[in-house]
């Protein structure tokens, strides 16, 4: 069971409180997790990344034990304790600063 | 007796504002997807309780939402806006070729005879159409292909396609207009698209009588005369009467003809108005006095509507979707501004009432006449 953070605009669209729990087959990658975050939840497809190019969006960034993940391949493993359910995938949004 | 309902876009959620024929006291409800921007709502002409939403963020993108009962709940429709083909590039601010890239629905028109097909104007513009309630979005490709569509450039507000106009005796003709290329009109239901801009004079681009590169704002017409076409261009007030063949210009004498909205009175094809706005680098009314204009002589006429309205110290905008009409016997007219005000009035702009004084920065206005 992988865990899933993601920005409170984001849940009040799935209809979702906290955490997001997925199911995902093998080793979970970013793209893995978030195929299966879209497959639940149809309605975030194009609020995290573009579709086609299922680039990030710019002003999103995904975190996972205190470390940004967001430039790492798409098909890189996520860290051992994501995998195990022991810390969640973050995605977050930019502050607007000001 | 008829009721009205007013559609407001704001830059942080939706808000819906209803009355009796009265139009005396008004409920108002939202917001609606608070914290998003809502850059248009619009109902259908046929089924007012469709309504379909723009709400979007620099974060998470587009959506789209759909509602069938009157703005009281909404469905999520589809968000997939992909340009039909490869879709190449246009003219960048340093004059290089940048790629077409969607970012945004700026308005939504529904069709005139389908409560499931409308119509979204796009940045980078474009237009899409759906058949299926929102669902899917399809370009109609023919207008980013017309042969002047590698030279269109934006404007600093983006390069947006921000109004739709069908018309009504020939549903196949439309008019569109972007930020910054100019007006274009299809004959033919969007295949084909023929740039409308001539006798537009805009001192800011190269050539001012260039075929494209107008920063047109708005256009409105009467849809009983759907010839007869008003433009406020960025400055300039102006006036077709040939659907858009020719254009000549009907300022006349109003302060200033800079300014975003225009619209027509419901049963006065000739009786428009406008919100003059001291300059493109001072948007605010000049004199920090808020005045709608009318004509009731399709321009060059114009007296200042002030009754109502703050006539000191202020220093609002009002923005290009940010005025309509109601059709009751005695017209209503309603515009938002960015200072959160929603002004209507129930005797065609004599005097005024503020129906909601302070919503976020109001984008967009849209009355719709209820049976």
């Amino acid at each position: 069971m992988i865990r899933v953070v993601i920005p409170a605009h984001l849940r009040n669209l799935a209809r979702v409180e906290g955490e997001v729990h997925l199911d995902v087959p093998g080793i979970p990658t970013q793209k893995s997790v978030l195929d299966a975050l879209e497959a639940k939840y149809p309605m975030l497809k194009g609020t995290i990344r573009d579709y086609g190019t299922l680039k990030r969006r710019a002003f999103l960034r995904y975190f996972a034990c205190e470390e940004d993940l967001s430039l790492e391949p798409a098909d890189a493993p996520l860290p051992q304790e994501v995998a195990d359910g022991k810390e969640p995938f973050l995605v977050i949004g930019a502050i607007a600063g000001g | 007796m008829s009721s009205v309902r007013i559609l407001v876009g704001t830059r942080k959620g939706a808000f819906v504002l209803t009355s009796d024929g009265s139009r005396k006291k008004w409920d108002v409800s939202g917001p609606h997807f608070g914290g998003w921007e809502i850059y248009h709502m619009k109902g259908s002409p046929v089924d007012p309780n469709r309504i379909y939403a723009s709400q979007t963020s620099g974060w998470f993108g587009q959506l789209i939402q759909r509602s069938d009962d009157g703005g009281q709940t909404w469905t999520q429709a589809g968000n997939e806006f992909a340009y039909d083909g490869v879709p190449g590039t246009h003219q960048w601010f340093d004059g290089t070729d940048h790629p077409w890239e969607f970012k945004r629905v700026w308005h939504i028109e529904p069709s005139l005879d389908d409560p499931d097909t409308a119509y979204a104007g796009v940045e980078d513009a474009a237009i899409f159409r759906t058949t299926d309630a929102g669902a899917t979005w399809h370009e109609l490709s023919g207008l980013r292909k017309h042969s002047s569509g590698h030279n269109w450039s934006p404007g600093a507000g983006g390069m947006g396609l921000h109004t739709i106009l069908i018309d009504p005796k020939n549903p196949k003709r439309m008019f569109i207009a972007i930020s910054a290329a100019g007006a274009f009109r299809t004959e033919n239901g969007g295949d084909t698209w023929q740039a409308i801009n001539h006798g537009l004079r805009s001192e800011y681009i190269p050539d001012p009588d260039a075929e494209v590169g107008h920063c047109v704002h708005r256009i409105a017409f009467h849809p009983s005369n759907p010839d007869v076409l008003y433009m406020q261009k960025h400055w300039d007030i102006m006036r077709s009467d040939n659907a858009g063949t020719e254009w000549y210009e009907v300022s006349g004498n109003l302060p200033t003809d800079f300014g975003f909205p225009i619209d027509v009175h419901a049963h006065e094809p000739e009786t428009i108005y406008v919100v003059p706005i001291k300059s493109d680098g001072e948007h605010y009314p000049p004199e920090g006095k808020l005045r709608v204009y009318r004509s009731r002589s399709g321009g060059n006429e114009w007296e200042a509507l002030t009754n109502g309205l703050p006539q000191q110290d202020c220093y609002v905008n009002v923005l290009r979707e940010a005025m309509s009409v109601d059709k009751m016997d005695s017209c209503g007219v309603y515009f938002g501004t960015t200072g959160g005000q929603v002004y209507g009035s129930t005797d065609s702009g004599d005097n005024w009432t503020a129906i909601v004084r302070d919503l976020p920065a109001v984008l967009s206005v849209e009355a719709q006449t209820l049976p």
